[in-house]
């Protein structure tokens, strides 16, 4: 972002001259400044690892957590501020409620996604609100339809992908995705590469304490969602912690 | 964020079965009564506040509504890690529209249900975090500082002594030369078979004077029950209130 | 009906007389005979009786699987004992759409129980409370959902058994029949229960519910041979079945 407002970054109903609406952006930068999160989806499951930054020892483990189920079937993970995403997680627990009262069955992650992006899309188009400062990510499997995954963004934008990174160090993540056969992989090496790319990109200089947040939806959860198990928890924890320690040793020669 | 700051502090802290806020009260003037800052909401939960007190009253309304309204048709208490995610959803919606204005307000809820103890701290920002120990409000720095020193205790600590180290993290947070007095603080229990209660003056004054005798920075070394046993030194009612009027006026200086 | 002759007054003449009518005082009376209906005042397609009782560690839950039309037995092959958590179970007799209806709402109490991950999950006290809350107001709305509920499981390691009828009738026993069996099989649970010589454990009280549904499918003739037990106790909750009443007629050339 080059240029800066100049008067056209108080609402988020108005356009700027070269076409931008600032308050989107800025929505964006909020994104930014939380901890990383990546999602990987491989050859029967999803992944979603979120750095969690604790800023201070007096908070409990498990507060200010950043990843969410739906429904049992779909998680969704936030990166920006937490407050606007636990809106959408609100939203979507009724999105998915409304679904399956409607038809009987799970609602699919396309339409959810579909009526997510809606959702933070509106938010874009009125100056009495301001937009959703969050990214996030829905992950899901079922036997039929397979791992899916979605990133929407703060202006309702939205994608699938088989991998993706938003937050801090999304550059650094995504360029360490890219580099895996991500369609070939089973759950067990979607989970030590997601440890092994959280503790890379965590910048301990900037963020002291910080946590590993997992989840998993995938075949060998029969299709749920939920935190990984602890002996799977600890998979991750220690790939990442074993290549945190070789890139620095790498970094001293 | 800025009005949380504002309000005078309170701390909050929790160990195996009971969770404890205290807080310093501040008076308007010295013909005002001390301003109210421990609410209690439910017999398991009850919080305390630092900032706006008009916009605490009207949270504090809203969790008392769906406290009850959940007793009603589910015949327990609102556990109160969804009673928080309730509230920082509502306290959300007012973030972000132009008509509304974020509540000026923070809270320390201290809870027990099914899952122990809890203390959560709730800012107008409308994020909420579970914490074993926090303080929030003007100085309340130094309170913390204090908490992070005595953390790894807290989870052993019996009520009393989880008492005495929020009044001692409180007393960081006076302003100059000030004392705690029985009048100008305000304890919030809650506990395993203990309900949400504020203590009365009586029993605030003996804390009080258990910490007086401990030396500064101390440990809970000479706590032997202090709660009971230190009753019989509370002075006199006719005595108290000349040595405190002077204090709400000092406080008045930094409000 | 725009602007037909009914209706053109109306706004001005608010809860006033009406032309040609003879003043109502204090004109609360505002009905007419158009607004009046006639609501469903039985059940059609009906589940016969549940039996449940306590024992030891736990409680049983059985009812065989068919539903009625009339008279009729119409679908032969519907689960009416359900597992709804680790530690609930229900079963369920009476209207088996209205039944239906009231299940979307209790599997979604379990699903946000689920998303919520707390290790929190619906217990059957609040359950049974729940339930009672929704028929009673469906009653006093004269539109009742027409079921027969009995809501078993463990409350904090306690075995709880409750039933709720389409009144909002609401009480908690130790052996709760519905229906026929209200007649015929607790008589046979309560000669159990008291019979203090010997504790009724799990497998006893398995025994006992088998007994009772032979002896329902003999005398009641809107049950059938083929039911489900649902037990719940410290090991968690299951659904068991279908079984088969094991049947002899031969008795019946006696007769």
């Amino acid at each position: 972002m080059s240029s800066i407002g100049t008067g056209y970054d108080l609402s988020a109903s108005q356009f700027s001259p070269d076409g931008r609406v600032f308050q989107i952006d800025y929505a964006g930068k909020a994104v930014e400044q939380s901890g990383t999160l990546i999602g990987l989806r491989g050859k029967n499951g999803v992944v979603l690892a979120v750095e969690k930054i604790v800023r201070s020892p007096l908070y409990e483990e498990d507060s200010g957590s950043r990843i969410y189920s739906v429904d049992k079937h779909i998680g969704i993970a936030i990166a920006g501020l937490l407050a606007d995403g636990r809106q959408i997680v609100e939203t979507a627990r009724k999105e998915a409620l409304n679904y399956k009262q409607q038809f009987d069955r799970p609602i699919p992650i396309k339409v959810l996604n579909d009526r997510i992006s809606s959702f933070i899309h509106a938010y874009t188009l009125y100056s009495a609100v301001r937009p959703f400062g969050v990214s996030v990510i829905l992950a899901s499997y079922s036997p039929e339809t397979g791992p899916q995954m979605y990133m929407i963004e703060p202006s309702g934008s939205s994608y699938g992908y088989s991998g993706c990174a938003t937050g801090k160090a999304k550059q650094a993540a995504k360029t360490e995705i890219e580099k895996l056969k991500l369609a070939d992989m089973d759950i067990e090496e979607l989970i030590t590469q997601a440890g092994k790319i959280i503790y890379q990109v965590h910048d301990e200089l900037k963020d002291k304490l910080f946590k590993m947040e997992l989840s998993w939806v995938c075949e060998l959860s029969d299709g749920l969602h939920q935190i990984v198990p602890d002996e799977w928890y600890k998979k991750a924890y220690t790939a990442g912690v074993e290549s945190k320690r070789d890139d620095d040793s790498d970094n001293d020669i | 964020m800025e009005a949380v700051k504002l309000g005078s502090a309170t701390v909050g802290l929790k160990g195996r079965d009971y969770a404890v806020v205290v807080a310093l009260k501040r008076a308007s003037s010295e013909l005002a009564s001390y301003q109210k800052k421990i609410i209690p909401i439910d017999d398991h939960l009850g919080i305390s506040i630092a900032g706006i007190t008009a916009d605490a009253r009207v949270l504090s309304r809203y969790m008392r509504q769906e406290c009850l309204n959940y007793k009603y048709s589910n015949d327990t208490v609102y556990p109160a890690s969804r009673l928080i995610m309730n509230l920082g959803n509502k306290m959300q919606k007012c973030t972000q529209r132009y008509d509304r204005r974020p509540f000026g307000v923070g809270l320390l809820v201290a809870a027990y249900d099914d899952q122990g103890p809890h203390i959560y701290e709730v800012v107008p920002s409308a994020n909420y975090f579970s914490v074993k120990a926090m303080s929030i409000g003007s100085r309340s720095q130094s309170a913390r500082t204090y908490l992070e020193k005595h953390l790894e205790k807290f989870s052993q600590c019996t009520k009393e002594e989880l008492i005495k180290h929020g009044l001692e993290a409180l007393k960081g947070t006076l302003p100059n030369e000030d004392l705690l007095t029985s009048a100008n603080i305000s304890i919030g229990v809650v506990g395993k078979g203990e309900n949400f209660h504020i203590l009365d003056d009586k029993e605030n004054q003996a804390y009080v004077d258990a910490i007086e005798k401990r030396k500064p920075g101390g440990g809970p070394d000479d706590d032997s029950g202090a709660g009971g046993s230190s009753l019989p030194s509370v002075p006199t009612p006719a005595d108290e209130p000349g040595d405190r009027d002077p204090i709400a006026a000092v406080a008045m200086e930094t409000h | 009906m725009f602007g037909g002759f009914d209706n053109s007054y109306s706004p001005m003449w608010h809860n006033g007389p009406k032309p040609g009518a003879f003043y109502n005082f204090p004109a609360t009376s505002t009905s007419s005979p158009k607004d009046e209906k006639q609501r469903d005042s039985q059940p059609i397609t009906t589940g016969s009786s549940v039996i449940a009782f306590k024992y030891d560690t736990g409680v049983v839950i059985s009812a065989d699987t068919l539903i009625s039309y009339g008279k009729l037995l119409r679908y032969r092959n519907v689960d009416r004992v359900f597992k709804v958590n680790d530690h609930t179970i229900i079963g369920v007799g009476g209207e088996y759409a209205d039944f239906q209806f009231i299940k979307k709402y209790i599997d979604q109490k379990v699903t946000e129980d689920y998303c919520y991950d707390d290790n929190l999950q619906l217990k059957p006290k609040s359950l049974f409370n729940w339930l009672t809350r929704v028929l009673y107001n469906k009653r006093c709305r004269f539109a009742p959902l027409w079921i027969d509920i009995v809501i078993g499981g463990l409350q904090d390691g306690v075995p709880f058994l409750g039933h709720v009828d389409h009144r909002g009738r609401a009480y908690e026993d130790a052996a709760i029949a519905t229906g026929y069996g209200k007649h015929l099989a607790l008589p046979l649970i309560r000669e159990k229960i008291e019979n203090q010589t010997e504790t009724l454990n799990a497998e006893r009280a398995v025994e006992l519910s088998k007994s009772c549904m032979e002896v329902l499918f003999y005398r009641d003739c809107q049950s059938y041979p083929q039911y489900k037990i649902a037990t719940c106790d410290g090991q968690g909750a299951r659904v068991d079945g279908p079984i088969n009443v094991a049947q002899n007629w031969e008795q019946a050339l006696n007769v």
